[in-house]
């Protein structure tokens, strides 16, 4: 599932790709770290990640920015500071551990709080759907393309794992 | 000498058509107060991410040479991106960091570089190259050729505390800084 999710993110025209992992896109960032046609750049910091993003949105290209929802937290300042007062954009695929309250417990209350997290970021967000993705990727470009803000893909357990 | 001074004199010797990122702070009004062009990017919030852009740029443009105008604040927020910048072992990725130990917009409250000398983190992370310039003289020489030779290579000023007067804000809006920068850098 990994690959074919890159190559629709590739058809859906994005062409940077950094970001810290996470166990529930495992297969994703397998791919990217195997295959240096990627140029996949393994970020210290979400923040950063979402620096790097911005560096390579400036010099012509269009970002993807993969991480666990707890790097949300720590990307906060960027996002606010950074792509929503600079018009830099950027697809932002974050994980949903302790989506259900069912994890470990360093995950839950970001788990209970994200969707409305998100809200209160005023970042437009969809939850991974397998029987509807490429319609959801389409919807989401269309915004960043048209907002130029940041935009969310919300991966639950169990879709990109492996 | 004073930091507007020797970010005056950086950006004299990088030219307008190199691709600047510059700093939140002081360094970047320095920068746009100075020597502006539409090839540098301001960075007003987002404290610590000068770096991570500017290496993300140097990925994409790698025929272009890419100069960040660093501030020991910001550099020791993200210290990171130094690693980051290391290991993807850019050759067009140059980091230049004004170093007065101290938060130069917020009041002079010390920083700690003064006690952790920032080249020698850079070099020991595997920058191609760092020196550290003390005097204008030293600085001159150094700048001669610096951007000649590959990087990842950091320079260190070392500048006094304090902002000169006549320094402004940056005029454009973040959203025409973006416009610009971006128009700029696919155009050439």
């Amino acid at each position: 599932m990994g690959r074919r999710f890159l190559d629709l993110l590739e058809r859906h025209g994005y062409d940077f790709f950094t970001g810290v992992p996470c166990s529930l896109f495992e297969g994703v960032t397998r791919v990217l770290d195997a295959d240096p046609r990627y140029g996949y750049v393994s970020a210290v910091r979400e923040d950063s990640a979402i620096g790097l993003a911005a560096g390579a949105y400036l010099g012509g290209r269009q970002p993807v920015v993969l991480m666990q929802n707890s790097g949300l937290g720590v990307s906060v300042n960027a996002i606010v500071s950074l792509n929503q007062i600079y018009d830099i954009p950027a697809l932002i695929v974050v994980s949903w551990r302790g989506q259900g309250g069912r994890d470990a417990p360093e995950h839950l209350v970001m788990g209970r709080i994200m969707e409305p997290f998100l809200r209160l970021l005023e970042m437009p967000f969809e939850v991974f759907d397998p029987a509807s993705i490429d319609a959801q990727l389409a919807s989401l470009t269309a915004t960043l393309r048209r907002t130029r803000r940041p935009v969310a893909l919300v991966v639950p357990k169990g879709i990109l794992d492996r | 000498m004073t930091r507007a001074d020797a970010v005056a004199r950086v950006a004299a010797a990088v030219g307008r058509g190199t691709l600047g990122v510059a700093c939140n702070g002081m360094i970047g009004r320095e920068l746009y107060t100075r020597a502006d062009a539409p090839t540098r990017f301001y960075m007003i919030g987002s404290m610590g991410l000068a770096a991570s852009i500017g290496l993300g740029l140097a990925l994409v443009q790698p025929s272009r040479a890419v100069v960040v105008f660093d501030g020991d604040g910001n550099v020791l927020m993200n210290l990171g991106a130094i690693a980051s910048a290391a290991a993807a072992a850019a050759g067009n990725f140059h980091h230049v960091v004004f170093d007065n130990a101290a938060h130069g917009s917020t009041g002079g409250q010390r920083t700690i570089s003064d006690r952790v000398p920032l080249e020698d983190v850079a070099r020991a992370a595997g920058y191609r190259r760092c020196a550290r310039a003390t005097t204008e003289a030293e600085l001159d020489d150094v700048l001669a050729s610096w951007f000649d030779a590959a990087g990842p290579s950091m320079l260190l000023v070392v500048v006094d505390r304090g902002n000169v007067p006549g320094i402004g804000r940056v005029e454009l809006s973040p959203a025409e800084i973006t416009a610009r920068f971006r128009a700029a850098c696919t155009s050439c």
